[in-house]
Order: structure tokens, then sequence, then C-alpha cells
């Protein structure tokens, strides 16, 4: 067998399950990847003792017949999630040196499901960012290059850490977690598949919050079905997050039928922008003639609101981080300033969290501050918080009128290079959300499927955007989308 | 809405974020030029519309008052930068 680095996680599993390879033997090849990937900086903090120690009781669960999906697969996690006694910075200097006393709830899912922890993943810090350049780990380098160039690019943010884990094969899936596009943008900038789930889907609970009525975890992979698999295990109940649906957890994998006949796509025309290169155009009408070909009708539609979902995110994502950043005061845990004498306890706050928190994040507290203080509540968010309405009732209606899913492109564009958007305005990062951003702000699940790639060679995927709660469906016409692209194309090794 | 240098001063204080009186005007411009590209929501009409606050409706979950842990004091003051015989240690907050 080729690397076992390189499997599926199906695939992984049926030879798990066969006998024909041991999940420490799996483990061990993964480990080897990733410490010769270093170039990438995509793990940041490396767990081997842990993933060894898990690869064995899996593969003794293995021996015992006790095997379920995700038994023996190495995984990366995002630095994210919290993860009992292994450093969770969410990439910021202000969690310097945290180790949590407790487990996420998704990581603890996973690891109960079998799930083998290899180290935890760069990001941009605090997922604050769409390119994996606001890390304090310094950047993730994406395993794709443009052809006939070396000039680094940006693997997405802000899960770029697990986007060019799994893209480079050092893992068999990672987590992500998804505020405004953070799994779909990265999974369409590395030709992999990354699924945001509805909200409340998955327990917030253990995760970092950046802004928790957008925040939502989800499965990054190398298939459709990868995918699936995982979001078995990361989804359910939980009641220490109040926000988590009490709904059953279907069997998502047997969902992925094939079958799509009948159903009705929509073709949002408010995302046909301005200015849109002719290669997004092209990847959306091939993947809409795809669907076509798999026996579903092709609707245009219409979603009025679009346009204001990037500013209603801007306020409502930096109002609810600047609460959620509140916590971060140099007392209880993470970096505190030195201070001099003289120094009382506002001087204390005011230069642990200058020292701590990088410009990107602070400027989200300072916007997200300004919005909620007094006498500009109602003018901003809660005129954003009504615009929301506004936005979900577009889709409320398109589903309503019968329509099945929603085709859309992921990105506006291909993966940009490290540096090349510094001088530009934060304003012009942001637009790197604006297909993905209405669906956190709806609560809807979206899928980023990879189907081509650009004149450069780089991946470009299209995002589907399914019912709430309706995960198992979507996946089906992803994963229809995805046998009829087959996207076979893989970043030549330079690492 | 743009905001001058006295704002963003003010922003900062209350964000409890130190920020050089140097760097001040360069802020407020940054905040001025995000603050310029909400300002499209005032295009919209919200007569009527009810703010959004959950994504389906769904009661919030009700969970027994009862203590459900305790007793780890030291879990809890193992990752403080400052902490004394089992309390946060912070500079002198009264005089």
């Amino acid at each position: 067998m080729s690397s076992a680095n390189t499997l599926t996680i199906a695939q992984a599993r049926d030879a798990l399950r066969a006998r024909t390879l041991s999940a420490a033997e799996l483990t061990e090849a993964c480990l080897t990847a990733a410490s010769d990937a270093k170039a990438l900086n995509a793990f940041v903090h490396d767990t081997p003792e842990i993933a060894q120690a898990q690869a064995a009781a899996a593969d003794a669960r293995l021996a015992s017949g006790d095997a379920p999906a995700l038994c023996g697969i190495p995984l990366g996690i995002k630095d994210l999630f919290c993860t009992r006694g292994v450093p969770s910075q969410a990439a910021s200097n202000i969690l310097a040196g945290f180790k949590p006393e407790y487990e996420s709830t998704v990581t603890q899912q996973l690891f109960d499901a079998g799930a083998v922890m290899l180290g935890k993943l760069n990001m941009d810090e605090f997922a604050m960012g769409s390119s994996n350049e606001t890390s304090a780990y310094g950047n993730a380098i994406s395993p794709w290059r443009r052809a006939g160039s070396d000039a680094a690019l940006t693997p997405g943010g802000s899960s770029g850490g697990s986007a060019a884990a799994v893209a480079a094969d050092l893992c068999l899936g990672a987590t992500g977690t998804d505020t405004g596009g953070s799994i779909r943008q990265p999974a369409a900038f590395t030709g992999i598949v990354g699924l945001k789930p509805t909200y409340g889907r998955c327990s917030r609970w253990g995760i970092v919050a950046f802004a928790s009525s957008l925040d939502q975890a989800g499965p990054m992979g190398k298939s459709v079905r990868d995918v699936a698999i995982m979001m078995g295990a990361m989804a359910g109940h939980d009641p220490k997050d109040s926000t988590s649906a009490d709904l059953p957890v279907p069997d998502f994998e047997a969902a992925l039928t094939g079958d799509i006949r009948g159903r009705k796509i929509g073709l949002p025309r408010e995302y046909r922008m301005e200015g849109m290169p002719a290669e997004i155009e092209r990847l959306w009408a091939d993947g809409a003639d795809m669907l076509r070909d798999a026996g579903a009708e092709i609707v245009d539609i219409s979603l009025p609101h679009t346009k204001y979902a990037l500013p209603a995110y801007y306020v409502i994502a930096p109002a609810e981080a600047s609460s959620n950043l509140a916590r971060y005061d140099g007392v209880r845990y993470g970096h505190r300033a030195a201070l001099v004498p003289g120094d009382g306890i506002t001087q204390m706050y005011e230069k642990t969290r200058a020292e701590g928190f990088g410009k990107e994040v602070q400027r989200r507290i300072m916007i997200g501050t300004y919005v909620l203080s007094a006498g500009f509540y109602d003018a901003y968010y809660r005129r954003a918080q009504r615009v929301r309405s506004l936005i979900k009732r577009d889709f409320d209606m398109a589903f309503a009128d019968g329509i099945d899913a929603i085709l859309t492109p992921a990105t506006p564009s291909s993966a940009f290079g490290l540096g090349e958007m510094v001088d530009a305005d934060p304003v012009a990062m942001y637009l790197n959300d604006v297909f993905t951003v209405t669906v956190n702000l709806a609560g809807l699940p979206g899928i980023s499927v990879p189907t081509g790639v650009d004149a450069q060679g780089l991946p470009l995927g299209l995002q589907l955007i399914g019912r709430p709660w309706e995960e198992g469906d979507l996946l089906n016409h992803a994963f229809v989308l995805e046998r009829a692209a087959n996207f076979a194309a893989k970043p030549a090794r330079w690492w | 809405m743009s905001i001058d240098i006295d704002t963003a001063h003010r922003v900062a204080k209350l964000a409890r974020i130190a920020v050089d009186e140097a760097d001040l005007p360069a802020l407020a411009q940054e905040l001025s030029g995000i603050l310029g590209f909400m300002e499209q929501l005032n295009e919209v009409d919200v007569t009527g519309v009810e703010p959004m606050t959950s994504v389906t409706p769904m009661r919030l979950k009700r969970r027994a008052d009862v203590v459900t842990d305790g007793n780890i004091q030291a879990q809890i003051l193992s990752n403080a930068p400052d902490a004394r015989e089992g309390f946060f240690a912070v500079p002198k907050v009264v005089e």
C-alpha cells in the first residue's frame, strides 16, 4: 500500500476493520508526514504521545470487534478547540501557555468514537481572518502553488491549518469552525470538502468563542463521504450548550444515495457579482449542468437582501466578539503584561490586552465596542439583527417555494498569495466571505466541494446550501456534485 | 459616521486596550472606513421587522437547578498568571 496517510477516512476505516492496516501504522504514517511538512506550518502543537496511545487503544477496540467508523482515524484539531492538557491558544498570544483542564464536547465525542489526535492546527487569531495571516504562530502555508511559481499562497482562513493539513495528507480529516466562512473558504482554496452544519447541530462547549450566534464547528475532509462520517461523531445535543439542538443525529453516510432526481436546485441571481472572474462564472454554470444531468431541476431564484449580509455580519460578529473577548483580562488564564510600580488593575487590563491581542482582533473588539456603546446600539446592532431576519426570510421563502438546495460559488477567486492583501484595507479582505456569510447569518448548513481548477492550476470550489437540519440531504447533493466533477488534482509536493 | 480621534480614544478605553496617542489617528481612520461600509444597512427598510434571535424557533432548554461540580480549586487556578493562597492575585484595587 502506498503511504497510508493518503487514504480517505472511508478507505482507512475499511482497511482497519479488515485488519490489513493497524491504527498504529496509520498514525505513524501521519506523524511522519506531519513532521516532514513543517514548512506548511499547519500543525502548531504536536501530540505524538497522545496519538500513539489513542492508536493503541483503537487497535485494541478493532481487535475486539468494537470499531465505530472513526476508530483509529488520525485527525488534526483546530487550535480553537479546548483539548485537555494540550495547549489551546486560538492562535493568540493572549492565551499563551493555556492548557485547558477540560475537553471540548466535539473533541470528546470524536475521541469516544475512537479518533486519534495528531496535534493542534494553525488558524487565524480567534478565527478572525480569511488567510491565516493573523495567527500568533505565523502563516499557515498552502501546499498548492500556482503553475510555474514558488510564491507562497494562503490556505485560506480561519481554518487554514486544517485545510493545509488535509490537502497535504498530513491527517485524514480535521476539525474546523465556521463563523463567516472559515470552513468553506479554506476548503475551496485547498481542494478539499468542508461542511458548516446547521447552527446548533454541534455543541459549542469548549470551543473558544468568537461570535456566539454564528460560530459552528464542522468537519473538513478529502471527500464528501469522509465529511459525512466525521459529522456523525461531531453532531448531537449537549446539555452544556443550551443552543445545541435536541434532535436525533441521522446516519449522514447512509444519506449518500447519489440520487437527486426531481430535486430543485436554486441559483440565486444576487450571487452573480459584478466583476466576477469568468472562471468562477464557468465553474458555477458547469456545476449547475452536473446537477441537471443527474436529474435535478435548476431554477433561478432571488435572495434580495444578499448584498447586506457582509455589512450586517461585520456589525454582529465584532459586537459579539467584543463581549466574548472581554474575558481575556490577564487574571484567570493566559498572558499578563509586566507592570510597573503604580500600575493599577485598569493598566493591567489595558496593557495585557494591547500586548496579547493582534491588530485584527483589536480592530474587531473596538468596532464591536463602538457599535454596542450607548446611543449606537439601535443604529447598528439592532438594525443589523433586523436585516439578519430579512436575510433569513429570503432563504425561508426559497425553501418554501420547493427549493431543495442552493448552488453558489464558494469564493470570489482562487487562493491569493500570502502578503498580497497586506496593504489592502480591511474591508477588501472581508469580501472573501461574500458567498459564505449569508449562510451563517441564516444559521443554515453549507458545504464547499472542489469542482475545478483555474488557469493557474489552483483549486476552485462550489458551495451548496441546504435546509436547516437537513445535512444528510445536503451531503447527498454534494456527493452527486463531487462524483460528476471528479476533482482529482493534488498539490505537487515541494515541502 | 466618521470617528474622530477623541472617539477612537474613548472606544479604546472602553475596550480596555492601551493605544499609543500616536496611533490614534490611524485607528480612527480605520474604524471610520469599516463603519462607512456598514452604512449600507441604512438603505434597508426594516419597518416592522423583529430582530433575529434564533435560527429556528426553539425553546431554550431548562436544566435542573442543582450543583453538578465543585471542589476543583486547583484546576480553576492552574492557568492563572498569578495565584496565591487559593486566590487569583491582581494589583491593588482599593486604596
